[in-house]
């Protein structure tokens, strides 16, 4: 197994395909950071017009940490896009280049190779993300410095501690890893039905506005199955920067408001993986190589 | 000999349509088995069936004394294949492929190992090309050396002229000889081009419809000391009035461009050329048809022989 990881992350990483995921995220991260950075203060006076006669605000709002949080609202709209011109080829790719039927004349279990290429993808889906934490968070601290961080809810206000940040961002990432391992799976499970690139990533990221549309409108028909669509708990990551009070209404350093949510939704999304991903594995034990 | 493949009552259906219908066939061990049809005639399912890429529906496969699909990893193991078109990795080098291919083959080879097999096929100076610079022909040759990284015993090879240019096929046939001759290496190679199978292969197995129609090998498939040849001459007219009244009489054919084929014994051949020369009648050309050819054009359209010949 261990062998075929390696071919399989060579393969992924020889690819020109490859690069133009992290260059467009870098692309995209380096425009936020220079647009806060040049009209940071014209920004953030205008998203706390609302508040600006509820309270003073003392110390740094555009700090590292609130340019994090936009960047990673942005981004994860975005980013299952980039995943899925990988992970949607993995397969199909191949059987377009015809790759494929060499490979599997290879003394190697189909299974082996099937998991592999997988796991790739999702060591994949993970280095986009780390690069995203390195840009958005550590680059972003660098340049802008750090304070408490504030985040304009609609209807609310969340100050986070300084000295309470950083688990969140921590948890955040990894939650956005499970769901962005989802879309993953997702475009891998496609890539199985297709002999090119192309129909998987474009289904991939049609199931995915479909699934969002349905998941945010509030109409009683699609609310039945809301909590069974993945797109339902790709945005759970934002319950890490919700924290319980005291009696005093103060902030309880190290809580997360409803940590049930987090662990439901971690939930489902693994059903997904497991999903897709076994789906995948099952079928191609039996496809018929006919490319 | 020890048969290397054999194959019994092999069938493939795609939903209604019949692949392969009810193929048996064996390869002995040093044959150039010869995998003889049209398009569509079912060599490629069979092949892919072979190689585990296409499942039955049903029938058995034993490669080297043992199920293959019991011990596919194992079977697999001592086969080196090229299936159509030889498409590798284009953003990798031909070195690189070579490796990546080697070590899911199971081997890893040494830098001079991977040298030497380019080197076999003529690729050794664009090692480190990317393959997306590659001509097919180069890319077929990478294809074959990729087969024979793992140093197989058993060697498939469908379609492998497909897309070449003469020189290409000429390269190919020798390599495909070489590999038989020098390495004693058992070859199953696929082709609809009969001239190229006619040179190269030991026994020959014509299918048509995914049923066999014959098997074989070229001596028993058709006499080789009766051939067809073609003739022009400066009269084809009064050749063929002459001919009537030879002893050649019932072998002849006249065909709408002038031309006259007649069958007779390859050593007649400097006869009929005197015979003609003899009632003034000059010869232009005496054209040795392929006889694979014939007969494979002759039992695809009636399909009357349907069986073995045996040894």
């Amino acid at each position: 197994m261990w062998v075929h990881l390696r071919i399989e992350l060579y393969k992924i990483f020889r690819k020109p395909r490859t690069y133009l995921a992290f260059a467009a995220i870098t692309a995209l991260i380096v425009i936020i950071q220079i647009g806060l950075y040049v009209d940071g203060k014209e920004y953030t006076e205008f998203v706390m017009a609302d508040f600006a006669n509820s309270f003073a605000v003392d110390g740094k709002i555009l700090n590292g940490y609130f340019i994090c949080y936009v960047i990673l609202q942005l981004l994860l709209i975005h980013v299952p896009l980039l995943i899925a011109l990988i992970a949607a080829d993995m397969i199909s790719g191949e059987a377009n280049m015809g790759t494929l039927r060499l490979l599997l004349t290879k003394p190697q279990s189909r299974t082996a190779i099937v998991t592999a290429k997988f796991l790739a993808s999702v060591i994949y889906t993970l280095m986009l993300l780390i690069w995203i934490a390195i840009l958005g968070l550590f680059v972003s601290t660098m340049i802008f410095g750090t304070d408490d961080l504030f985040i304009m809810k609609s209807s609310y206000v969340v100050i986070v501690k300084e000295s309470d940040v950083f688990w969140r961002y921590t948890g955040a990432f990894c939650f956005a890893a499970l769901a962005m391992i989802t879309v993953a799976s997702l475009g891998f499970f496609l890539s199985f039905f297709a002999e090119n690139s192309i129909g998987p990533i474009v289904a991939t990221m049609s199931v995915i506005i479909v699934c969002t549309i349905l998941s945010t409108m509030n109409i009683p028909i699609f609310n039945v199955i809301k909590p069974y669509l993945f797109t339902t708990h790709m945005i759970t990551w934002k319950e890490f920067f919700d924290f319980k009070v005291n009696d005093a209404n103060e902030a309880i350093v190290g809580s997360i408001q409803y940590p049930e949510r987090i662990i439901h939704s971690s939930i489902v999304l693994l059903i997904h993986i497991l999903g897709f991903a076994g789906g995948a594995i099952l079928l191609f034990r039996k496809k018929d190589i006919l490319s | 000999m020890s048969s290397i493949v054999k194959v019994n009552f092999l069938t493939k259906q795609f939903n209604q349509f019949t692949a392969v219908n009810d193929l048996s066939f064996t390869v002995e061990k040093g044959d150039v088995y010869g995998f003889l049809g049209q398009n569509g005639a079912g060599k490629s399912t069979t092949i892919r069936m072979m190689l585990t890429l296409i499942t039955p529906t049903h029938g058995q496969i034993e490669l080297f004394g043992y199920d293959l699909y019991k011990h596919r990893r194992d079977i697999l193991q001592q086969i080196g294949a090229v299936i159509e078109k030889p498409d590798v990795y284009k953003y990798l080098s031909a070195y690189d492929n070579l490796q990546l291919f080697a070590r899911l083959s199971g081997v890893n080879p040494t830098q001079k190992i991977i040298m030497d097999q380019l080197e076999m096929v003529g690729l050794a100076d664009r090692a480190k090309d990317t393959v997306k610079t590659f001509s097919q022909g180069m890319k077929q040759r990478l294809g074959i050396a990729i087969a024979l990284v793992h140093n197989p015993s058993l060697i498939m090879l469908d379609e492998p002229t497909n897309g070449l240019d003469p020189q290409g096929i000429a390269d190919i046939r020798n390599l495909i000889l070489q590999l038989s001759r020098d390495r004693k290496k058992t070859v199953i190679v696929s082709s609809h081009l009969l001239s190229e199978i006619e040179q190269i292969a030991t026994r020959i197995l014509i299918i048509d419809k995914g049923h066999k129609l014959v098997e074989g090998s070229a001596a028993e498939l058709f006499d080789t000391t009766q051939t067809i040849v073609q003739l022009e001459t400066t009269n084809n007219e009064q050749a063929l009035q002459q001919l009537e009244l030879s002893s050649w009489k019932t072998n002849l054919k006249p065909l709408r461009d002038g031309h006259i084929l007649i069958q007779l014994d390859q050593q007649d051949i400097p006869h009929l050329n005197q015979f003609l020369v003899n009632q003034q009648i000059g010869v232009l050309s005496l054209q040795p048809r392929h006889s694979l050819e014939d007969y494979f054009l002759q039992i695809t359209a009636g399909k009357q022989h349907v069986g073995t010949f045996t040894n």
